[in-house]
């Protein structure tokens, strides 16, 4: 079995209120100087056949439309 | 006319979408496992928290063996009506175009507002969601404008969840499946302050005529 990360993310340009209230946030806690937060979600997964994985990625745990995807190899490189 | 409500796990308003649907015909619930609609002339995807919402709304519920049906009955240019959480299922399904992001202001809403049909004309129906914003691409949504197919929109100034170009309901573009955010359900009894929400039964009801 091969171990994968999955991080889906708002694809760029759609508004990310999330990630916005967290960087609002920053200032108040003394963190100057942070920008661009955006947050997204991350799925672990063991596959036995990762070459289907993108395949799974763009039918269920991202939205194409919506969000953009990594793929990450967790064992390997 | 017989109409039939899907049930899944987390739905929460399909008595009241039952209810609404018997003031214009008959209608039954259809548990999310069928995969027979039993015949019925127009389906409604009711509202509530499918799947507790998980990885996001309506992404697992599209895989129901009801929701298999539901896709072949909308093929077949038969009425489908998505309410709220069964407005996200139908985008999820790509039985609609777009989909339904976290509320502008991360608050859920919930009260009665002011929608405006392509006639212009005004429905009072009450809103509650926390991922309503509705998004798609600009060039989706001109297209969607020319074609008609934003069947409702919020009045101005009454965008409760930054949804882009006020829209608060598209169709696909036969016409035959709405999608809405506010729940038309919960407007059929001058009890509870407006009726206007049976416009939108009678809508598809016409549309299976």
């Amino acid at each position: 079995m091969a171990r994968a990360r999955v991080l889906i993310r708002p694809k760029e340009g759609i508004l990310d209120p999330q990630g916005k209230a967290v960087e609002r946030a920053l200032p108040a806690l003394g963190f100057e100087g942070i920008e661009h937060v955006h947050v997204g979600r991350m799925v672990e997964l063991e596959a036995e056949d990762p070459e289907r994985l993108p395949e799974l990625c763009e039918k269920l745990l991202a939205n194409p439309l919506i969000e953009d995807y990594e793929i990450e190899s967790i064992d390997g490189a | 006319m017989l109409w039939g409500v899907i049930q899944f796990p987390g739905s929460c308003d399909e008595r009241d979408a039952l209810h609404a649907c018997s003031l214009v015909g008959e209608a039954r619930l259809i548990w999310h496992e069928e995969n027979d609609l039993g015949g019925v002339d127009a389906v409604v995807v009711p509202g509530g928290f499918s799947y507790g919402d998980y990885l996001r709304a309506g992404a697992i519920a599209r895989f129901s063996p009801a929701m298999e049906a539901v896709a072949e009955h909308a093929a077949a240019g038969r009425p489908v009506l998505g309410i709220c959480n069964g407005f996200q299922v139908l985008c999820e399904a790509n039985l609609l175009p777009g989909a339904l992001l976290r509320n502008e202001n991360l608050r859920f809403v919930c009260r009665q507002l002011d929608l405006l049909d392509a006639a212009g004309e005004t429905l009072s129906i009450p809103a509650k969601h926390g991922e309503g914003r509705y998004y798609a691409p600009q060039a989706t949504l001109d297209e969607l404008e020319a074609n008609g197919q934003v069947a409702y929109r919020y009045a101005p100034g009454q965008n409760p969840n930054g949804s882009l170009r006020d829209v608060a309901g598209v169709t696909n573009a036969a016409g035959n499946v709405l999608g809405l955010m506010p729940h038309p359900e919960h407007a059929v009894d001058s009890m509870t302050g407006s009726t206007d929400g049976l416009r939108v039964f009678e809508r598809m009801a016409a549309v299976a005529a």
